[in-house]
């Protein structure tokens, strides 16, 4: 992981901010937000939070099969390409909201693409 | 199977068991009471092994550093090797000074503690009964003016230590309290902050020193706080907040009846839903939610929504202790 991106966008204050713009986002989009009502607010501000600092590249430990794991049971609730979709054009809104730079913008994006097929799990 | 050694004994815990179930269940006495991570009785410390973050939310960083967490939220995917949890250190001796019905139901508590205790307007502490039962109650008082601790304790039928508290105890009794824990507490800001407080039942208690001690502050921006009841008689200082209201332009206080008869000078409804609905943008407020737990998390995310960042939410949730079963009713039976 490019842990420079993370850095140059403001470490762990950054992260705190566009968590609360982004969740709030995914919150009120009726396309997705039945995803995350059983889930508890803090638990999920915390997820939401490993969530964004893996798009930035920052430290974290998931891998893989933890991003599998983490979603397989919304795959089978449903979760597909367009949700998925959905999720990272919350994403690019929130980074420009925050002003985050195109050529960042662009490699946080890409950071996120890569892992489709893990969170689809296919 | 996972091993948690404390003592020098080692003992198996089920993978989704947690550290404070499997030691009560090996018989190991560890002090607990609400399990849900609220009220930090059971804080225990690792001495090795890798304690998850969840273990650890809500607790202050210097606690973290030391390797503190709650066992009632700790399950480890390793071995845990912990310090004996230690029944004495976190409590202290305190007296009660006298106790005074403020309606049917709640009863204010005032207490001594041998050494005075340095608490942030919205803190709680845990009182320890002589027979070693452990409940949390909120501070009422207005942190550093007077020693004295005050508490306001709703009486639940057949409840253990709520009922001792209203009913039994009298001035001069002997019982034990902890430092103040929580995060849900006010501190002073320069800025103009607007504070939204929402209490239901005794989550009045820790709001009325929130809001009193803002004022003491000098705090700038408008202090709301809505106090919420089924009944008229549930609103146990209306009086002295509508005195408060009264000599402060900047306060004000908006007193619900949730259930019928409601009295003229209350407001009809839920007193989260009578405050939400009144604002429509809460982007830079600072919201305080205190009471009952399905309240305080709905009223959360309402308040997340509407604006207030995440940070700017404080929140407890009077989590009652072992109950899980029955739970909505003893909850609606706790701050209704
Ligand atoms: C952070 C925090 C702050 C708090 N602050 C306050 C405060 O300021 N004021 C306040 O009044 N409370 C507060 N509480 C709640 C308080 O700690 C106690 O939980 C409350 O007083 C009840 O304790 P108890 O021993 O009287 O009831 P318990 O004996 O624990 O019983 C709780 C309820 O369950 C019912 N019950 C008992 N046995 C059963 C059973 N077998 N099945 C189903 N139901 C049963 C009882 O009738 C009662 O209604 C707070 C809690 C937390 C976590
Ligand atoms: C860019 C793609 C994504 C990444 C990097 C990502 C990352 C993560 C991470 C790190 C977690 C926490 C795992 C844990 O610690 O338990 C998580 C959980 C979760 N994610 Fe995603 N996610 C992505 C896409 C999505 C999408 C598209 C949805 C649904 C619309 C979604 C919904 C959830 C939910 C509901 C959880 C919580 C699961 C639970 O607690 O049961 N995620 N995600």
């Amino acid at each position: 992981m490019d842990t420079s991106v993370y850095d140059e966008i403001g470490g762990a204050v950054a992260v705190d901010a566009a968590v609360d713009i982004f969740y709030r986002k995914v919150l009120t989009d009726s396309s997705i937000s039945h995803f995350f009502d059983s889930v508890d607010m803090d638990d999920q501000a915390a997820k939401q939070k490993a969530f964004l600092t893996m798009a930035f590249g920052g430290p974290n430990e998931y891998t893989g099969k933890d991003m599998r794991a983490a979603h397989a049971g919304l795959v089978s609730r449903g979760l597909n390409d367009s949700h998925f979709d959905a999720v990272c054009g919350h994403l690019k809104s929130t980074l420009e909201e925050l002003g985050v730079p195109e050529s960042l913008l662009t490699t946080i994006l890409g950071v996120a693409e890569s892992v489709r097929d893990d969170v689809l799990n296919r | 199977m996972p091993k948690i050694t404390v003592a020098g004994s080692s003992f198996d815990r089920a993978a989704d068991e947690s550290v404070l179930d499997a030691l009560l269940r090996h018989g190991v006495a560890v002090p607990n009471s609400c399990r849900k991570g609220a009220c930090q009785s059971c804080m225990m410390r690792a001495m090795d092994g890798y304690v998850p973050a969840e273990a650890q939310a809500g607790l202050k960083e210097t606690f973290v550093h030391e390797g503190y967490f709650l066992a009632c939220q700790c399950r480890p995917d390793g071995d845990l090797t912990l310090a004996s949890p230690d029944n004495n250190a976190a409590f202290q001796p305190a007296t009660v000074v006298f106790t005074e019905a403020l309606g049917e139901t709640v009863h204010r508590v005032v207490l001594s503690p041998e050494t005075p205790l340095h608490y942030h307007a919205g803190q709680f502490i845990n009182l320890r009964r002589p027979d070693g039962l452990i409940r949390s109650y909120s501070l009422a008082s207005l942190p550093g003016t007077i020693p004295e601790l005050e508490i306001h304790v709703k009486r639940l039928p057949g409840g253990a230590v709520s009922t001792w508290l209203c009913d039994t105890i009298k001035a001069g009794d002997p019982v034990e309290v902890s430092a103040p824990a929580g995060t849900c507490f006010y501190l002073p800001t320069r800025e103009p902050q607007n504070m939204l407080l929402i209490g239901t039942g005794t989550g009045l208690a820790p709001l009325f020193s929130i809001a009193r001690d803002a004022l003491h502050a000098g705090h700038q921006g408008g202090i709301h706080l809505y106090h919420g009841s089924r009944s008229r008689d549930g609103l146990y200082r209306h009086h002295p907040l509508r005195d408060l209201h009264a000599a402060h332009d900047n306060f004000h206080y908006h007193p619900c009846v949730s259930g019928r008869d409601v009295p003229d000078d209350c407001i009809p409804g839920r007193a989260d839903a009578v405050a939400l609905h009144e604002f429509g943008n809460l982007a830079g407020w600072r919201v305080y939610l205190c009471g009952l737990p399905a309240m305080v998390h709905a009223a959360r995310t309402q308040a997340y929504l509407k604006g207030a960042s995440l940070a700017d939410i404080h929140a407890d949730a009077f989590e009652l202790a072992g109950r899980d079963e029955n739970r909505g009713a003893a909850d609606e039976a706790a701050t209704g």
